[in-house]
């Protein structure tokens, strides 16, 4: 890659980074007016986490369950298979209960998002709002940004105990550890702390993956074609961010 | 009036006559120029039609008086005011004494027709729903759609569309209204009916009308005033009937339709000939 390139790829970046910064600034002016019409956001609360929970609450079931297999074997070579409610417990609180909802979120609701904005955008529908006097980003973006940045905490939470049930279904019911056992430990492992990394991770991570997709949305290219590149962006950029800040706040609970 | 093969000049009108006065613009986009010295006035109570080939700027002149782009020279005067030196909220203001009528109609696709028209009075308004009812039905009902109120946009006709976003247009009563090229993709019965509906919102309510379009037939019918744009300016204006009397070679191209005259409608490219005998040189 020569030089010219290079520099044309970062200031690309830095511009594309710079453009995002001014619009969530612009957005959360607009969340102010967008407060004033609650039944925009609930609409959208709707959108993003109910139509999101039948893939969330079986993912979290899996998931869970694969950490009572898992888990449960691990264990059993150190003897310490008692420990299985504790390992369940850190591995969903803490990472994979916001990391996976928020890939998953990035893929069913962000992509929804990132395509319903960009075909508003497509078919006029943003412009006839500013030519009416409405402004789009307090009828269009902020809730929507709201309602994802809201739905993302509930659905982490539901994941986590769906997730939970699903260890102890293995763990329990089908590879024999105490009931008692798998609780009680639980209980005394885990602390507050633990449960407030991974709230605040999911709240991190729904303002990043719904204010990517809003904005992809948002500045899509008013063709079939922009549109789709949108969405697809909206998926990897989602994906990298969350891993890539789940690396940060992991380091910063430490 | 500018250019080469004006017409003649504009009727005089003075600054209380002309809701929309466009003084002398110039606008370009990534460097290409859109317009460079376009001089257009919309006078109160008039249909004035702005009319042009393809690609000469009739939308963006559109968007120019709606604010949402600003002209790099001269200026767009809205209502007596300069619309580059308006605050964002007196833009707003402006536009909620404006309507405008979309190409594709623009409704909003996740509420029904009558949620679509409603929509500017809820926003801009705290009327009792049984008031919005009314209204949003008396023009639903001029628009002859009253009985559509409850489809989705999805359910519409092309035409049918229009005739919404038409409704959705006046139902706050607009000083001026815009109509982004109304006749494209219609069939003859639509065509008609949105052709008599903005002459009877410009008779019975005296709403002053700028239609952009290219489809000269239709305008010659309704419009008080023309202007005909080429190159980014005006280059001929007057009633219909003058523009199709002009001895005008560009005014003489549009109105008959022809491929040849000033106006290219081939895209600049090599010798026809040459490349087809080279045809594995592209």
């Amino acid at each position: 890659m020569s030089n010219a390139v290079r520099h044309g790829v970062i200031l690309e970046g830095l511009r594309k980074t710079g453009a995002t910064g001014i619009f969530f600034f612009r957005l959360l002016g607009a969340c102010v007016s967008a407060l004033r019409r609650p039944r925009l956001i609930v609409a959208q609360i709707f959108n993003a986490g109910g139509r999101s929970l039948i893939i969330i609450m079986l993912s979290g079931l899996f998931t869970g369950m694969v950490i009572g297999l898992l888990g449960q074997d691990v264990l059993a070579r150190f003897g310490a298979e008692t420990a299985l409610g504790t390992l369940a417990a850190l591995a969903l609180l803490k990472e994979l209960g916001p990391v996976l909802t928020s890939l998953l979120f990035a893929g069913r609701a962000g992509t929804a998002l990132t395509s319903e904005i960009g075909l508003m955008r497509a078919t006029d529908q943003l412009t006839a709002m500013e030519v009416m006097a409405v402004d789009p980003m307090s009828y269009v973006a902020a809730p929507r940004f709201l309602g994802g940045v809201i739905a993302m905490p509930l659905l982490t939470a539901i994941f986590e105990i769906i997730g939970l049930f699903g260890a102890q279904l293995v763990g329990v019911q089908l590879l024999g550890i105490d009931r008692g056992v798998y609780w009680s430990q639980m209980q005394s492992a885990v602390g507050m702390r633990d449960v407030t990394e991974g709230i605040v991770k999911s709240l991190v991570f729904g303002v990043v993956t719904s204010l990517i997709a809003v904005t992809e949305g948002y500045h899509a290219e008013p063709t079939a074609e922009g549109v789709g590149l949108a969405t697809t962006r909206t998926v990897v950029a989602s994906s990298v961010m969350t891993l890539l800040l789940d690396y940060v706040l992991t380091a910063f609970f430490l | 009036m500018t250019g080469p093969n004006a017409l003649k000049d504009a009727p005089s009108a003075t600054a209380e006559d002309a809701v929309v006065d466009v003084r002398d613009v110039h606008y370009a986009i990534d460097g290409r120029p859109i317009f460079s010295g376009l001089n257009i006035q919309a006078r109160r109570g008039l249909i004035t039609a702005v009319m042009g080939p393809s690609g000469t700027g009739k939308t963006t002149l559109l968007r120019l008086i709606t604010g949402q782009l600003l002209a790099d020279r001269g200026q767009v005067m809205v209502f007596g005011r300069d619309v580059a030196t308006l605050s964002g909220s007196e833009v707003y203001a402006a536009r909620r004494r404006m309507g405008m009528l979309f190409q594709n109609g623009a409704l909003l696709t996740d509420i029904d027709v009558f949620e679509n028209v409603a929509f500017p009075v809820r926003e801009h308004t705290d009327l009792p729903e049984s008031v919005i009812r009314t209204l949003v039905l008396t023009k639903l009902e001029a628009v002859g759609l009253r009985g559509a109120a409850h489809l989705m946009p999805a359910e519409l006709s092309g035409g049918m569309a229009r005739r919404v976003a038409l409704a959705r247009a006046i139902v706050m009563d607009p000083e001026v209204l815009l109509y982004d090229e109304p006749f494209v993709g219609l069939d003859p019965i639509s065509l008609g009916v949105i052709l008599r509906l903005i002459k009877q919102m410009n008779q019975a309510l005296g709403i002053t009308s700028i239609v952009v379009s290219h489809d000269v037939q239709e305008l010659a019918t309704i419009a008080d005033q023309s202007y005909l744009l080429s190159g980014g300016r005006v280059v001929a204006s007057g009633t219909p009937q003058e523009l199709a009397q002009s001895d005008s070679e560009t005014v003489h191209q549009f109105m008959t339709g022809s491929a040849e005259g000033p106006v290219r409608f081939h895209y600049p490219a090599p010798d026809y000939t040459s490349q087809l005998l080279g045809a594995d040189e592209g």
